[in-house]
């Protein structure tokens, strides 16, 4: 073992492991710089006046306001559905895990466009005669431009197979129910059990299932494209359409912000993981 | 392993440990009946061993007491109360796991303070109490480790301290030992029993392993299919079983195949008084440990050696019969040096009743 320990870096290195990751990091690094360069360079050398610009230009702050509050209400509408749902299925039903897995990761299989068309179908239905009752106006509250929450229905859609897959990774890796049982016979009550022991063990499965739900709010474009909305991706493609230099400075932004989120996330899971031991 | 020396002067004994019974206890799974009529009274302060095969519902239960299942019918009295309705969180039973289920995001101090933090005491109590209960169970050291950072035999005496710290009228152990290793286990054993006499708390021990049972348990209660078969002290138990599953279950037991004579039977030519009842009809069989076998080697003796296991002081024998029968006998090491494999002796059982049993087809 002590051998193995303390082999130099040179004995260790393997030709083949180093190609494939040369291959993969050309293969993320050469856009990636393409577009930095693209997004600092002008007629006179490199210059920055694509991302000082950003905060004056139009539309600016209020895609990106709508788009973080369309995200945190994703992830919370998202982990109030998804995080009872599972640890009921878990203590009180095992046979419902399959049914809600297949459930949950069934928006897999459904394209965005065909999602959002249904969910047009649905919207545009609804006889003259119902529009003074609260069914219709309920639909006319939903589409709302200030906050529309029918976009975040279409994203906890979208999103329902990653954050499944997150949290019940996490929850494999508890022992549920005798944790719970182990609470309750503390004097714990069956809420409490939940709240003092499995969401504290689930830290990092709800974190992941958060961040990978902001990942994709922060990168759909079509349904809110379709649905005539402009959080912060479509603007991304309108000012595109006018102003190159600054969509792309936009987007190797949002690409650096969500991986600070991301290497933020992974701090957090390996300080868990690697706390000392005393002695 | 740490060997614990600490005082249990500090730690109060658990006040009034209760008297537990179950009375005529049913519970069912579908088609599988777990609990069959369960009758079992555990006195104040025992520590009585649920012994069975996987599935003879001794953590049906256990957790039945504990109030993690409920009962089909019957009883469930703790202390002449019945506390079927009383939820699990408020039955004051403390439970130790077979899987330890320390709460991994909590330090160890943390772990066994939980239930006083459930009742709300405050945060000097609880330190004071955690730091008492891990003397006991001999790991103050450990206070501010996560359990992954311990051992699991370290992890099971959290858990047991963690059981105590709420002071139960009745502590309950399922299968505590099975997930460790033969020595930490061993060593844990005698510390679960030390605490259980000091504390003089009702203990209820499921186990499957009948040497745990009978070196730790005032009584041990022999369950088969969800019944009662035999409840009495290790002693009793091992030597006079009153039925043949317990025989069987308890020790080490071979059949040798008997015909009746009488009142008794006859076994190797010799006949024995029976203790218990003959079946009325079927081949019978007698049943007999193998400290009772008498082995004396002999040129053509009728039992030839056709194994050994050395055990230490004693090695066990097996013998074959001239009509296919194997018998085990333990023999002190220097006799049976005498007895290699293949050698023949002469057999013999001691002139006392012996348990007869039907012949299984």
């Amino acid at each position: 073992m002590a051998q193995l320990t303390s082999r130099s870096p040179l004995a260790r290195f393997q030709p083949g492991r180093a190609l494939v990751l040369l291959v993969a990091a050309l293969y993320f690094l050469v856009p990636m710089g393409a577009s930095i360069w693209f997004s600092i360079s002008d007629n006179n050398g490199i210059g920055f006046q694509a991302y000082t610009g950003l905060l004056g230009a139009e539309g600016f702050t209020d895609s990106l306001w709508l788009t973080l509050k369309l995200a945190l209400a994703t992830v919370l509408v998202l982990l109030l559905l998804l995080v009872p749902a599972m640890i009921a299925a878990r203590l009180g039903s095992p046979r419902l895990r399959t049914a809600l897995e297949i459930l949950c990761t069934l928006p897999l299989v459904v394209p965005p466009v065909a999602l959002t068309a249904g969910m047009i179908g649905v919207l545009r239905w609804g006889p003259d005669y119902l529009m003074d009752t609260p069914f219709f106006q309920t639909f006319v509250f939903i589409q709302q431009p200030e906050f529309p929450i029918v976009l975040v229905l279409a994203y906890v859609l979208m999103a329902l197979p990653l954050a499944y897959r997150a949290l019940d990774a996490g929850l494999r890796s508890v022992d549920v129910r005798t944790l719970v049982e182990a609470a309750r016979n503390c004097g714990a009550s069956w809420p409490r059990s939940v709240f003092t022991v499995i969401l504290p063990n689930l830290r990092g499965a709800l974190l992941n299932a958060g961040f990978l739900t902001l990942a994709l709010v922060l990168g759909e474009f079509t349904a809110a494209s379709i649905l005539g909305y402009q959080p912060f991706p479509v603007w991304i493609y309108a000012v595109g359409n006018s102003q190159g230099q600054m969509s792309v400075a936009v987007s190797v932004l949002s690409l650096l912000i969500t991986w600070v989120l991301l290497l933020l996330l992974a701090a957090a899971g390996r300080e868990r993981r690697h706390k000392p031991a005393h002695s | 392993m740490t060997t614990v020396t600490a005082p249990v002067a500090d730690v109060q004994p658990a006040p009034g440990s209760a008297t537990v019974e179950f009375r005529s206890l049913r519970r069912s799974f579908g088609a599988t009946t777990a609990l069959d009529g369960l009758n079992l009274t555990v006195h104040p302060g025992e520590l009585l061993a649920l012994l069975g095969p996987s599935g003879c519902g001794k953590t049906t239960a256990l957790r039945i007491l504990a109030g993690f299942e409920q009962h089909d019918s019957g009883q469930v009295l703790v202390d002449g109360e019945d506390i079927t309705r009383i939820p699990a969180h408020r039955r004051d039973a403390g439970m130790v796991f077979q899987s330890y289920s320390l709460f991994p995001h909590l330090t160890a101090a943390d772990n066994v303070a939980f239930g006083l933090r459930m009742r709300g005491a405050g945060k000097a109590e609880r330190r004071k109490r955690a730091k008492e209960l891990l003397e006991l169970v001999g790991l103050p050291q450990h206070a501010d480790r996560y359990p992954h950072q311990m051992s699991g035999g370290q992890q099971q005496r959290i858990a047991l301290a963690r059981a105590l710290a709420l002071q139960p009228r009745v502590l309950l152990l399922d299968e505590p030992l099975s997930a460790l290793d033969a020595k930490v286990r061993l060593n844990l054993r005698e510390e679960i029993r030390r605490l259980q006499q000091e504390l003089a708390i009702t203990t209820l021990f499921v186990t499957h392993d009948q040497e745990e049972a009978l070196s730790m348990a005032d009584r041990v209660a022999v369950l088969r299919a969800g019944r009662l078969e035999q409840c009495a002290t290790p002693s009793e138990l091992y030597a006079r079983p009153a039925t043949a599953f317990v025989a069987e279950f308890v020790g080490t037991m071979s059949r040798i195949p008997a015909v009746r004579a009488g009142d008794g039977v006859e076994v190797l030519g010799r006949r024995h008084p029976v203790d218990g009842t003959v079946p009325a009809d079927g081949q019978l069989d007698v049943l007999v440990r193998p400290e009772n076998v008498t082995l004396v080697p002999a040129l053509h003796g009728r039992a030839q050696v056709v194994g050994a296991s050395f055990l230490g002081a004693v090695t066990r024998l097996t013998v074959r019969l001239a009509d296919g029968t194997e018998v085990k006998a333990d023999l002190a090491t220097e006799l049976a040096a005498g007895l290699p494999v293949g050698s023949t002796a002469d057999i013999a059982l001691p002139d006392r009743p012996v348990l007869v049993d039907r012949r299984a087809s």
